[in-house]
C-alpha cells in the first residue's frame, strides 16, 4: 500500500505532471501535423493514381502506385529507422527551440517525417476511396459547363470526395495518435517515451527509493487513461457523423418521392 | 546512401544472413501465434456484442473501447513492465503474442460484430421459426453469408499484426526489425544501414504485399457482385 502511495505521489507532482503534460501537448502537435501533411500529400498521390491513365502521364501513377503499396506494407519502425539515418534536417531547425535541445529538435523533425510519410500513404487510399465514390456524370457535367480538369477537381469532386471520408479521416487522426507512440522508440519527446523516460527515474520521484510495480501500474495507466480520453471523445465523434451521414439520404427520400 | 552500392556491405548481409532470417522467423512465430489469439478473443467478443444480452454486449463494448483507444505499444510497456517488477516475467516472445493478439483481438471483434450486423433481421427471425437453436443458427444461415464481408478486413488486420511486431523492439524484442536495427548498430556488423533496411523492409513486403492486394482485390470483386446483383454495398463502415 505504501508503494502505491509513493507511486501516486509521482502523479501529483507538479513537475512531473507538467513534464507529461508537455509530452501530450507534442503528441497531439504532431499527430495533426503528420495528418495535414498526410491529406495534402495523400490527395495529391490518390489523384494522381486515380486520373494519371493516359498514355504519357501514366510513369506518375506507376509511381504513386509504387509508393502507396510500398509504404501500406512495411511497419512504421522501419521507416523511423531510415528517417534517422537519411533524412537530412535543415540547418535553421539545428538549435533550441520549444524547451527542447538541438539535438532533440532535429531528432523530432526526423521521425515526424518518418510518420508524415507513413500517414500519406494510408491517407492516400482514404482519399482515393472518397474520389471513387464521386459519379462519373460529375466530371462530364464539369466538362460540358466548359470547366477545365484542374477546376473540376477543385470546384466539383474534391469537395464531394472529401465530404464523404471525413469521418474516415477523423479515425485516421485517432490511428495517428496511436502510432506516434512508436517514435517512443527512438525517445523523441512525445507522451509514451516520457511516460517510459519516467518510469526508469521512478525511484527518484517516489521517495523509495526502488521501482515497483505500483509505479508501472501508475504511470502507465495514467498514459492510457489520457490517450483514452483524447481517443474516445474523437471516436465518439466519428460515430455521431456516420450516424447522421446514414440518416440524410433517409429522409431526403421522404421530401422527394 | 550508406552503402547501398558497397559491395563490403552486402556481403556483411550474406554473411549474417542467419540473424535476418531468425528475425523472420521470430516475426512469424510472433504473428501465427498472436493470430490465433485474435480469431479466438475477435469471434468470442464479436458473438458477445451481438448476442442481445445486455451485459455481454457491454463487455465486448468495453474491451473493443479500452483496446482500440491506446496505443498497442503502450498496452506491450504496460504488460511487459508488470509482469517483469512483479517477477512474473514470460519472455519477450510470449509478451508479444499476448499483446497482439489482445490487441487485434478488438479488432477483429469489431469486424465479426459488423459482419453479423449486415445480416438481415429477417435471416435470423426466419432461422428462429425453423426452430433452431443459438448455435446452429449461427454456424449454418449467419456466419456462411456474414463470412465474405468478413474476410477482406480480417486479411487486412493480419497485415497491420504482421507489421506491428515491430512493437516488440521496444522491451526489447528479437522480431526483424529489431534484429535489423542492432545489425545495423552492432560493433562488428555496424554501419550497413542501406543494404540492412533494404532487405528487411523487402521481406515484410513479400509477406504482407500479396495478403493486402488480396483483401483489397477481393473486396472490389465484392462490391462489384453487389451492384451486379442490385443489392445495397455492403461496406463495413466504422471498422477502422
Amino acid at each position: 500500500m505504501e508503494a502505491f502511495k509513493g507511486s501516486l505521489t509521482m502523479i501529483t507532482n507538479p513537475a512531473v505532471f507538467a513534464y507529461v503534460m508537455k509530452g501530450v501537448a507534442f503528441t497531439i502537435v504532431i499527430s495533426v501535423v503528420a495528418v495535414l501533411c498526410g491529406i495534402l500529400f495523400g490527395s495529391i498521390l490518390a489523384m494522381v493514381r486515380n486520373y494519371c491513365t493516359s498514355k504519357k502521364t501514366r510513369v506518375f501513377q506507376w509511381l504513386s502506385v509504387i509508393y502507396i503499396e510500398i509504404f501500406r506494407n512495411t511497419p512504421l519502425l522501419l521507416w523511423i529507422f531510415i528517417c534517422l539515418v537519411f533524412c537530412p534536417c535543415p540547418k535553421a531547425l539545428e538549435h533550441k527551440m520549444w524547451g527542447l535541445s538541438s539535438a532533440e529538435v532535429k531528432l523530432l523533425f526526423k521521425t515526424a517525417v518518418a510518420l508524415i510519410l507513413f500517414t500519406s500513404s494510408v491517407i492516400a487510399e482514404i482519399v482515393r476511396g472518397g474520389l471513387n465514390s464521386v459519379a462519373h456524370g460529375q466530371f462530364e457535367a464539369g466538362h460540358s459547363q466548359g470547366f477545365s480538369t484542374v477546376q473540376i477537381m477543385l470546384y466539383i469532386v474534391l469537395p464531394q470526395a472529401f465530404r464523404n471520408i471525413v469521418p474516415t479521416l477523423l479515425s485516421q487522426v485517432i490511428t495517428t495518435i496511436k502510432d506516434s507512440s512508436y517514435l517512443a522508440n527512438v525517445a523523441t519527446i512525445e507522451l509514451m517515451s516520457r511516460v517510459k523516460k519516467l518510469l526508469s527515474s521512478a525511484h527518484r520521484y517516489n521517495g523509495l527509493n526502488t521501482v515497483n510495480v505500483s509505479d508501472v501500474f501508475v504511470l502507465f495507466g495514467f498514459a492510457c487513461l489520457i490517450y483514452f480520453i483524447i481517443n474516445f471523445t474523437l471516436s465518439c465523434v466519428v460515430r455521431r457523423m456516420q450516424k447522421r451521414k446514414k440518416a440524410v439520404p433517409a429522409r431526403r427520400q421522404e421530401v422527394m418521392p | 546512401m550508406a552503402g547501398l552500392f558497397s559491395a563490403d556491405a552486402w556481403s556483411k548481409i550474406w554473411t549474417y544472413r542467419g540473424t535476418f532470417l531468425l528475425g523472420l522467423e521470430n516475426t512469424a512465430v510472433t504473428a501465427l501465434f498472436a493470430l490465433a489469439l485474435a480469431l479466438v478473443l475477435g469471434i468470442l467478443f464479436g458473438l458477445f456484442a451481438t448476442s442481445g444480452k445486455r451485459a455481454l454486449a457491454f463487455l465486448a463494448r468495453v474491451y473493443v473501447e479500452v483496446i482500440q483507444n491506446t496505443p498497442v505499444l503502450l498496452q506491450m510497456c504496460f504488460l511487459y513492465y508488470a509482469l517483469a517488477f512483479s517477477d512474473h516475467s514470460i519472455g519477450i516472445i510470449n509478451t508479444g503474442i499476448l499483446t497482439l493478439g489482445i490487441y487485434h483481438g478488438a479488432y477483429m471483434a469489431e469486424v465479426v460484430r459488423s459482419g453479423i450486423e449486415a445480416i438481415p433481421r429477417g435471416q435470423f427471425e426466419a432461422a428462429m421459426a425453423q426452430g433452431f437453436g443459438y448455435l446452429q443458427r449461427m454456424y449454418y444461415i449467419i456466419l456462411p453469408q456474414s463470412i465474405k464481408i468478413i474476410l477482406p478486413p480480417m486479411v487486412n488486420q493480419v497485415v497491420n499484426l504482421i507489421k506491428n511486431t515491430s512493437c516488440l523492439y521496444i522491451v526489447g524484442g528479437a522480431d526483424l526489425i529489431s534484429v535489423t536495427y542492432s545489425f545495423v548498430t552492432g560493433e562488428n556488423t555496424g554501419g550497413a544501414y542501406a543494404p540492412a533496411y533494404l532487405v528487411s523492409g523487402l521481406l515484410f513486403f513479400i509477406v504482407c504485399c500479396p495478403l493486402s492486394s488480396l483483401a483489397s482485390m477481393w473486396e472490389i470483386s465484392l462490391k462489384k457482385r453487389d451492384v451486379r446483383t442490385g443489392r445495397p454495398a455492403k461496406s463495413l463502415e466504422g471498422v477502422r
